[in-house]
Parts: C-alpha cells; structure tokens; sequence
C-alpha cells in the first residue's frame, strides 16, 4: 500500500504530463471537428474525470509522504525533463527560460482541487448548456480554461505561471463573452459583450503589474524558477542583514498587483461581478477553481518573497476587501450577484490570512472554498435552469420542495460557507480568525494591520453568515412567488428607492427559446440529471466528517513547514506569528481558543440574525433598507466603483486618446504638412523668381541679341551689288587709313 | 547555382519574372499571375533551403559571401551575405511576397504593371537584406522606393495620390540624409586607407577600432560643434527611423496604409517597416557605436514615446484600418526600446519582435482587406454583429488580434517580453522606468483591440449585413501562414531565436555590451 503512494518521478511526471495534455488535445479536437465528433461533449467531460482521478491520486501520495513526515519537492528537471523555451540550449540558464514541473504539496493540493471542480463542472454542463448553439465550443472553452489553470498549477517557473495566467484571462474573456454571439437574448448579449471586455481590461492592468513585478525579480536575481527565486531571495535577505532590500518591497507590491486583478481585490474587484454575465458553469469554474484561485495561489507561490511591508498592505487589503464585498453582498437580489459578491469576500479572507503571514489558512480556505463555492454556483444554475431562467430571488421562494437536491447541496454549502461548526468552511474560516488573534498576540509586529483585519474579518464573517443564509431563506423558504405579474415586479424595484432598475438584477433569462412547457419550477430526477449528480459531488466535501476527514489530510499535507523547502520554511518563520508558526506554544493555545469561540459566535449570530429577518419577521427587511436610505443605496450600486472608474479612468483614457489623435492629425502631421505647404511656396516662390530674374536674364539675353540681330539683319541683304559696295567701300577705307597714318 | 550564389538567385529571380511578365500580353492575367507566383515561390523555396540546410546556426559570422568588383571608379562593391538576423527576415520577405500575389488576385486594374512592380519591390527589399556594401545598400534602399509609390498612386484608394506622394517624399528626405551619411563614411573609410570603403563589414571594424571619427576629413572630425559621429549617426537615424517608423516621423504611415490596397498594405506593414530596424541594427549603430551608446537613452524615449502614444491614436481612431496602422507603430515602439537597452534579450527581443510583428500585422491588414472587400468602407462604428454571419472569419480575427496584443502563447508575447526583461536588465541609466512606463502601451493596446472586437463583430448584427459571405478558402490561406508562425513561434520560439542568437550576442558585444 504504501509502496503504492510512494511518488515515482519516471511515471508521475508523465502522469501530471497527461494531466496537462488531456485538456488540451480536447480542445483541439473538439474546436476542429466540433460536430463531426459523435458526443464531443462525453469526451471531454470522460478525459477531466479521467485527470480528476489521477489528480487525486497523486495528491494522495503527496498527503501519505508528508504526513509521514517528509519533504515532498519535486521538480521535473531533476530527472530531465525540463525545455530551454527563448533557446534550446539548457548550458546557460541565466540567460535562458528553462521550465519544467514542479510538483509540491501546494501545488498536489490545487491540482486535485482543479481537477474535481472542473470534472463537475463539465458534468454539469451538460445538462445546463443543452441545446446551446455554440454547446461545442463552450466545451472546448471550458477545457482549455482548465488547462490553462493545470498549466498554472504546475508550472515551476514564474513566467510559465505568468503565460498560463493570460491565457487564462482570454478563455474567460471568451467565456464570459459567450452569449455575447447570441442575439436571440438581447440582454444576456449586450451584457456578455461588454462584461467580457471589462473582465479582460480590468484583469489585464493587474497582470501587468504582475508582469513588471516578474521583470524585477529576474532583473536582480537572474532566474525565473520559483525553488530559484526562494533561494536567491533568502540570500539577498541574508546579505542585507536580515532585512528585505528596498527593492524587494517594490517588486513584491507590484506582484500582489497581480493578485488584485486575478482574484477580484479592491480597487480591480469590478470585473467579477460581471462575470456572472457568462453561463452560470462559466461563473462557477472562474469563481471556484480557476481565475480567482490563481492569484492566492501566486500569493502562496511567491510568499516567501514578499517583505513585511508587502504583507501589510496584503493584510490591509485583503481584509478590507472582505468586508467592503460583504456589505454589498446584503443587498444583491440577484442569486447569482449574491454568490459574485461572496466571492469577492471570501478571496479577501483568503489574502488576508496571507498578509498575515498564516499562508496555510489562506491556502486552506482556497481549498474548502472551491468545493462548496463551485456547488454553491451550480446549485444557483440548477435553481436558474428550474425557474427558466429567472435570477432574481425576489421571484423565487419555497424553492425546497420543488428542487429538493438542490436545496439539499446548497444548504450545505452555504453552511460551509458562514463557517457553521463542523462543515467545511468552519475548519477553514477558524484558521483565518485564528491567524488575526495570533497576529494580534504578536501586535510588535504586526501592529495596527493586525487590529484592523482582527475588527473586519469576524464582522464579514458575521455578514457572510446573514446574507448566504439570507439567499437560502428568501429562495427555498416561504411561498413561491414566480407568478408575481409584471407591473408588481416593476413595482417592487421602483419601491427599493434605486434609481431606476439595476440592469445587472433582472432581465430575461439565459435561454431565450424555453421549450419546457410547464412555468412551474422543477428538477429532473437525479439518476438522469447530470447536474444534481455533480451538486452531490461537491457538496459532500463540505459534510460534517468528510469535512473533518478534509481537514485532517489537508492540514497534514499544508502546514507552514511543508509548504516551502525546508531551508525556506525556517527562514519565513520571522514573518509568520508565532502562534502559527510554533503550534505548541503558549500563544497557539490562546489564539486557539479564541479563534475558535470567535468564529462560533459570528457564524451564529449572522445565522440568526437572517433567520429573525427573513423567517420570523418578513416585515422588517424593507423597513430597515427604507430606514437606511442613501446608506442602503450606496451599498446597493455597489459604493458607485464602477461609475467611479468610468469616470476617473475609462473615460479621461479615450478622452486622452482623442486627444492625441486630434495632436496626432493636426499638429504631428500638420507640421510634416508645414514642411510640405513651405516646400511648395519656396518652389513657387523660386518658379516666379526663375520666371522673371533668370528665364527673364535669359530672355534680356535674346532680347539684346534680336536688337543686335534686327540691326544687323538691315545689312544682310543678299544684294550682291551692296556687298559689293561694301567691299569695296572698306577696301577703299582702308587703304585710305593705312596711307593717311 | 552554389552556395554563393544563391542569394544573388533569392534576390534576382523576381527581376527576371519582371522581364518574363513584361512579354506577356497584358490581357492574359492568368500567366502574368503565374510568373508572378513562380518568380516569388522560387525565392522562398530557397530561402527556406538556405535556412535549413546551407545556413550555420551556430556561427556569428557573415555566410553565403559573395564579393566582387562593381564599380572600380568609387570602389563600391557587389558584395552580398546573410547572418542570422538578415536571414531570418529575408524568409518572411519572400514568404510575405508569396502570398502578396495570391492576395492580390482581386485587382483588376493594369494587372501586368502591377505584377511587375511588386516583383521588381521584392528585388529592393530582398536586395537591401542581402548588401553587405553600403552603396549596393543605397541602390537598393532606393529600388524599393519607387515601385511602392506607383504601387500605392496607382492602385490604391481615392487619396492614393497625395498618400504616394507623402511617403515618397517621407522616405526620399530619408534616403537623402543617408546617403549624405554614405558619403562622408566613404570619404572617412578612404582617409584612413581603408581597402573596401564602401564595405558595411569593414565600416564596422574600423568603427569599433576607433578609427572612423572622421579625423581624416578637411573638417578634422568636428563640424559645426558637433563630432563627426554624432553627425552620422543622426542622419543615418533619421532616414532609417522614418522607416520604422519612430515617433514623431510616422505620419506617413497611416495615410500610405489607408490608401495602399490590402496586399501592399501587407507588404508595407509586414517587412517594409522591417527594414528600417534591420538598417539600424546592421548599418547604423555598429558603425557610430560611441555615439549610439551616447545617445541610447534619447532612443529609449523615442521607443516609449511610439509604444504608448501609438496606443492611444490608435484607441482614438474610428477607421480600421488607420487604427492597425498606429498599431505598428506602437509595437514598432518596442524594437527601438529593446535595441537601444543593449542587452543580449533585449536585442534580440526586438530582431524577434520585428519578425512577429510581420506575422501578425500581415494577418491584421489582411483581416481588414477582408471585411473592405464586402462592405467597402472601414468605418469601425459601421459594423456590428459580424460574428454571427461570419464564424470562421470572427474566429482568425479573434486568433489574430489576441497574438497581436501579446497574448502569451502566441508570438507577440515573447518578443515583447523578452525585450522588456531585456531593457529593464539594461545597465544604462533610466531603462527601468521606461520599461514600467512601456506596459503602459501593452494595456491600451488590449483595449483598442477589444473595442475594435466588439465594435465590428459583437453586439446586435447591422442588418446592411446581413448576407455577408463568410471568409473564402483564398482568404483563409493568405492568413494561415502567418497565423500558423503566430501560434508556432508563441509556442517554441527557441526556432527562432537559436539562429539569431550568436548574431546577435556578437551585434551587443559589438555596440560595447
């Protein structure tokens, strides 16, 4: 058995290879043949079960090895395999990029997460994206963004992370933007287009922070691969006295950049939520294991670089983050705006907790995350697909009895996600609020960050709590409101004192052409319904006691220790606090239990407080957002951000942009054309001048001559007698003159 | 034919089509397309036989030389051979050619002229690729000039006029300086008892002896307060940077673009422009490296300067394919960045970015020739919802526009980064900055794509549009090959740059690296 879980370089390397490679010729395939391949659909979905499988085979062998108590490092160039990507030759890696596998436990961790998150979400598809008229490129789409988080995932070089991170960026423009091709919704299709673009945009600016970051890490230690740069950081450290370099601080902020945009954190958090503008599997593969995964991943990839002033504005962030999205995240009535906006939080839970220095947490919670915010997504599409495409929740309700597995996984999950005991969310949750009272325990070092993240964190959590239990309330309790007539509905969003309706909560539905005969909500039955098959798989990583399984493995197989080399992992140990990093001091216990009583009292009292308002006193909810009034709105148009950046930086751009166009036209061009309007004066300047002074020479020239000539001409006659004359007129002259003198 | 001939074959062959289709009577389209497509197959089958076969990646030096007497009274020489960087480039310019006349197939006007010229333009490009002797340089520099401005004038759209004649003045004051610059060189080469004075190799030795500084010149290598080099170098600068084309002398470029039909277009965006970098890397800098090396941060700037401001015109602009023209001139931004950085990634960055550039703005003309073609009019707010009626089409626009804002994967990612780790490695002053402020460029140049993309291809379809044939088997193999380097070179571009790089180690090392 053991010798079974033993990580063999000769095969799993081709393993993790296949891995890579599956998705990626299902993409090839399936972009060509499209509709010659008979159930392209079954291919790819079989091929990410297959990856799925291997993922979490080899994950198993990572969690056996360390959980055994060793190191589990493991770089594919150390038995060759390994290419020289900008020249072929690998003799000189400093002036090369030299990329390969890197296989450790932060990276076994992720991959089996990607790889069980996208096989459901492939198997839910199936059911949900039905008689879609592009069903065979969204597949193809769908595999290749896998891919490119694989890729990601397994990259040991930083800009083989970096060039699987873009790519991921355009799968996701081009999911996102999917029903941007579909005009039979004229809603979904204006929206799509322009959420792509803006996802894209917004992204991008974050990448490249992460680009120049990448530039000065290279620039100043000269290679790319992440055990590389590790080395080398701890050893400029180490020559700079034990203090990061100044420089180290830039690069690092410029990296986390990175993070901001991939993983939503404020200020570049507005593309998210309009994300959901894509196919719900779409939101629940960028929102669960891709996209916004990769930038706490790079985050756990790069911490050991990052100096202590990076990890403040970190832990600033991310904090902030998570409270600033969890207030919005009250107020959203659209199912899928209100899982967008979890999003958002629980990302910034996850950057917290690194800016903490507790990096396991933040890794952990990324993991717990996945699953139930991946079910949580396909419950919320399930929900969607059974109501025919309506999002609001507001014409939803009573839900349970119609869609009872649905109700069933999503409860779970959203349990896992207000951090209730014992479900997954809570292992996670705990170790992030345990990782504010250990930096709290440490307050030397971490100071005012560590009040502020210990202050936002359990209050987010808190409202986590009430406003995921708000969305099960209002859509599987009480009565069933889907039959509300128009003008009511119109009514109702008119009465919430927004200006006019929000175009991002309401509308028609995904399909437009609903050929199911019947308006009342349903669920197929689970044994043919592929999407209530693959809510159940993800659902049950967030049960009590497979959660608690989960956490035992996961915690054993991540812990600061195992997560970086060892040399690395001692010299990290000043930046983590020591309640973390020494879980058998004295601070460990306190913080423990703090942690512990903290994230029970949040989680409750969050859930309560939903239960009271939406169960008990339905009255209350309108009178309390009336009572808010501007408060409430701000919350509800989203702190007006978006209008904030079209103002300040979408519009001065284009404006600037025609600016220098009209500079470009006018004054660039217009000079060049200056030269040309002078050329062309001098020229007829100098055709006047040539015309009158030397043609006009010329001619005085032929004048005086024709003078000459006319009077000239009076004495050629062609007489010969007056020739004659002359002659002998001359003659005579002559001789006269010659005698005389 | 031998080995040192063949360039000379690579080069000519195109002439003697030229003379085949000038005995064709001009009503037979079908043969004088036939030479055409034989006179231009030839040379990139040889080519590709010189860059596979003939070539040696591993050496630096100058290969395939050939070298003899020409004109005895100035010494000029016909003097002829490639290395890495050369090479690479005269197997785009005849790949470029090549499909330049199936691309052409849709012009009906004067078709045996334009045959001919586009012929006699590929002798100028190629033969300005293959001198090794600056006047043999000079005359080609020259040869290339005058079939493209009868190219535009003639065949080109309704301003083609006033378009040819811009960029034939443009580039003549170009031309103009330099051989201003040729001359002097000439003189100095003969001064210090040069053997070959005309010879861009020899020049380039002496230069780096310190020997031509024009100290032996009645002026003593100073004239009007400035070093002789100095002098050289400005002009040698300009002429070529006009052809890059630098800020700010790029305003002939979109008109010559808008007016130029589709395939000189191509041609003009995909090697034209390449001539200028290339003249800079193996005519200029080497010969005044003390006053490159003096001037390198100017450069830098004026690198910046075309990346981000190339981006915002062209964010600004509403005809397409002027908007792809300020593209050039932004991504043309980063060769002069990566050469001016004098770091080994950041030259050949910039050689590499030079070649990838010419993929993808080739298929960014030919995907605007293709939608000019249907709807005869460019206006980006005037489409709408093409990708509904034109799958295939939407979907090598989407491929062609992603590689040219540097999506990794695709080639244009690499070029770029590895001159922007290149320059930002510079160990000159102020590189670092220049470098943060460049990506800049790279933002903008995913918003004007992106815009351009959902102006023309998504939203709600123009009903005008509506029975739009989708992109023809013609159409698509003119982008395929360039598509295919796009991906393919994105992928593995050690293809590329293991024949460039010991050229271009020894072009740094050179220029003082």
């Amino acid at each position: 058995m053991l010798g079974l879980l033993e990580f063999d370089p000769s095969i799993d390397f081709k393993l993790l290879l296949a891995v890579l490679l599956i998705p990626l010729i299902g993409y090839v395939l399936q972009i060509f043949l499209r509709d010659k391949l008979p159930r392209g659909d079954w291919i790819l979905t079989g091929g990410m079960g297959i990856v799925a499988l291997i993922t979490v085979f080899l994950a198993a062998k990572a969690i056996a090895a360390t959980t055994a108590g060793e190191e589990f490092f493991h770089a594919s160039s150390d038995v060759g395999m390994q290419f020289g990507w900008f020249y072929s030759d690998l003799e000189t890696p400093a002036v090369n990029v030299i990329a390969g596998i890197l296989y450790d436990p932060l990276g076994a961790i992720m991959l089996a997460v990607v790889g069980v998150v996208s096989f459901c979400v492939h198997l839910f598809s199936q059911g949900y994206m039905r008689g879609d008229k592009r069903y065979a490129i969204f597949f193809a789409n769908l595999s290749l963004f896998t891919f490119a988080m694989l890729g990601l995932v397994l990259s040991d070089n930083i800009l083989f992370l970096f060039i699987f991170w873009e790519i991921m960026g355009l799968m996701s423009y081009l999911l996102i933007g999917h029903f941007g091709h579909d005009p039979s919704q004229p809603f979904f299709h204006r929206w799509a287009t322009w959420a792509s673009k803006k996802a894209f945009l917004t992204t991008r600016v974050g990448d490249c922070c992460l680009f120049i970051g990448i530039f000065m890490f290279w620039d100043q230690f000269q290679t790319l691969s992440f055990t590389g740069l590790w080395e080398a950081g701890r050893a400029a450290v180490e020559a700079n006295g034990g203090e990061f370099p100044a420089w180290m601080t830039t690069a690092g902020l410029f990296v986390f950049g990175g993070t901001v945009g991939k993983s939503a954190q404020f200020p570049l958090h507005i593309w998210l939520p309009d994300a959901m503008a894509g196919p719900t599997p779409v939101s629940a593969m960028i929102h669960a294991a891709t996209m916004v995964a990769a930038g706490v991943f790079l985050l756990g990839r790069m911490f050991p670089l990052l100096s202590p002033e990076v990890l403040t504005v970190v832990a600033l962030t991310g904090s902030f983050t998570a409270l600033f999205a969890a207030t919005i995240g009250m107020t959203a009535f659209d199912l899928k705006a209100v899982l967008a906006w979890s999003t958002v939080s629980q990302l910034g839970f996850m950057v917290a907790a690194v800016g903490l220095g507790h990096v396991t947490a933040g890794m952990y919670h990324m993991v717990t995350h996945a699953f139930f915010k991946g079910c949580l997504f396909l419950a919320a599409g399930s929900v969607i697909h059974g109501c025919h495409h309506v999002q609001d929740m507001r014409l939803m309700g009573g839900l349970r009895r119609k869609l009872p597995v649905t109700y069933i996984c999503m409860l779970v999950c959203t349990l896992a996600i207000a951090g209730f005991p014992l479900f997954s969310g809570f292992y996670s949750k705990d170790q992030i609020l345990l990782a504010g009272w250990a930096s709290v325990g440490d307050i030397d070092h971490f100071g005012g960050t560590a009040l502020f993240a210990l202050i936002a964190l359990p209050v987010a959590a808190m409202m986590t709590a009430f406003y995921m239990l708000r969305l099960i309330f209002i859509t599987f309790h009480g009565e069933y409101r889907g039959n509300m007539q128009e003008h009511m509905y119109s009514e109702m969003i008119a009465s919430e004192g927004v200006e006019g309706p929000d175009p991002n909560e309401h509308g028609p539905g995904e399909h437009g052409d609903d050929s199911h005969a019947t308006h009342e909500p349903h669920e197929d039955p689970f044994r043919k319904n592929s999407m209530t098959q693959a809510l159940v798989i993800l659902a049950v990583m967030a049960v009590p006691g497979v959660a608690w399984v989960v956490h035992t493995w996961v915690g054993g197989l991540i812990s600061i220790h195992t997560l970086y080399p060892s040399g690395i992992a001692d010299w990290i140990g000043a930046k983590v606090p020591e309640g973390i990093f020494d879980p058998d001091s004295h601070m460990a216990h306190v913080a423990h239990g703090r942690a512990l009583y903290l994230s029970l009292f949040v989680a409750c009292t969050g859930i309560l407080g939903a239960f009271y308002l939406y169960v008990m006193r339905r009255d209350l909810p309108a009178k309390i957002t009336a009572g808010l009034g501007i408060l409430y709105t701000t919350c509800r148009r989203r702190y007006y951000i978006d209008e904030i950046a079209t103002a300040c930086v979408i519009n001065p751009c284009v404006k600037l942009a025609v600016i220098l166009k009209w500079i470009d036209e006018k004054i660039v061009d217009g000079l060049v054309l200056l030269v040309g309007r002078v050329n062309k004066l001098a020229g007829f300047l100098s055709a006047w001048f040539d015309r009158m002074f030397v043609d006009g020479a010329v001619n005085a020239v032929a004048h005086v001559s024709q003078a000459f000539g006319a009077a000239f001409r009076l004495l050629q006659t062609g007489r010969i007698q007056q020739y004659a004359t002359f002659a002998v007129g001359g003659g005579l002259l002559t001789a006269a003159w010659l005698i005389l003198s | 034919m031998n080995d040192h001939t063949i360039l000379s074959w690579i080069t000519f062959i195109p002439l003697i089509g030229m003379g085949a289709i000038l005995f064709v009577p001009r009503n037979n389209s079908g043969v004088i397309k036939l030479i055409a497509g034989i006179a231009t197959a030839i040379p990139f089958l040889l080519a590709t036989q010189v860059y596979f076969g003939l070539f040696d990646k591993k050496s630096a030096e100058l290969q395939l030389v050939q070298q003899l007497d020409w004109i005895k009274a100035v010494d000029a020489q016909y003097f002829v051979g490639v290395d890495g960087l050369s090479l690479a480039l005269i197997w785009l310019a005849t790949l470029l050619m090549l499909v330049a006349v199936p691309a052409s197939f849709g012009i009906q006007k004067a078709q045996k002229s334009y045959y001919a010229l586009l012929l006699l333009l590929e002798v100028g490009i190629v033969g300005v690729f293959v001198s090794l002797d600056y006047f043999l340089f000079y005359v080609f520099w020259e040869v290339m000039l005058l079939p493209m401005y009868f190219l535009i004038g003639i065949w080109g759209g309704p301003r083609r006029e006033y378009a040819a004649i811009k960029f034939f003045l443009y580039t003549l004051t170009g031309s103009v300086l330099m051989l201003v610059a040729i001359i002097a060189l000439r003189l100095d080469m003969g001064a210090i008892g040069a053997e070959n004075p005309f010879s861009i190799p020899e020049m380039t030795l002496q230069a780096g002896a310190g020997m031509l500084t024009g100290t032996g010149l009645p002026f003593g290598g100073h004239l009007l307060g400035m070093q002789f080099t100095t002098w050289i170098f400005w002009f040698l600068f300009v002429g070529f940077a006009i052809k890059i084309p630098v800020f700010p002398f790029h305003t002939w470029l979109p008109d010559a673009h808008v007016q130029a039909p589709t395939p000189i277009s191509v041609i003009l965006a995909g090697i034209l422009l390449k001539l200028g970098g290339y003249g800079l890397m193996r005519a200029c800098f080497p010969i005044v490296p003390s006053a490159f090396n003096e001037f390198a941060y100017a450069l830098g700037i004026l690198g910046v300067i075309s990346i981000v401001y190339g981006a915002f015109v062209a964010l600004g602009q509403t005809d397409f394919k002027r908007m792809v023209a300020y593209s050039s001139v932004s991504h043309m931004g980063f060769v002069l960045l990566g050469m001016a950085a004098l770091q080994n990634w950041g030259m050949s960055g910039a050689a590499l970015q030079m070649f990838n550039h010419g993929t993808s703005s080739a298929v960014l003309f030919l995907i605007v020739g293709v939608i000019y073609d249907r709807a005869h009019h460019r206006d980006l707010n005037g489409f709408g919802g093409l990708a509904q009626v034109m799958r295939k089409y939407w979907a090598l626009t989407t491929l062609g526009f992603f590689a040219a804002l540097g999506l990794p994967g695709l080639a244009g990612f690499v070029s770029e980064a590895m001159t922007l780790m290149g320059a930002y490695n510079s160990e000159r002053e102020g590189f670092k900055t220049l470098v943060i402020i460049s990506v800049i460029g790279i933002v903008i140049t995913a918003a004007f794509l992106l815009w351009t993309m959902q102006r023309v291809f998504l939203g709600n379809l123009n009903e005008k549009y509506k029975d739009f044939d989708d992109i023809n088997f013609r159409e698509i193999m003119c982008q395929a090959p360039f598509l295919f380097l796009c991906v393919f070179l994105g992928v593995a571009p050690w293809y590329l740059l293991d024949w460039m790089q010991p050229s271009i180690d020894k072009l740094v090392t050179t220029l003082g690296g």
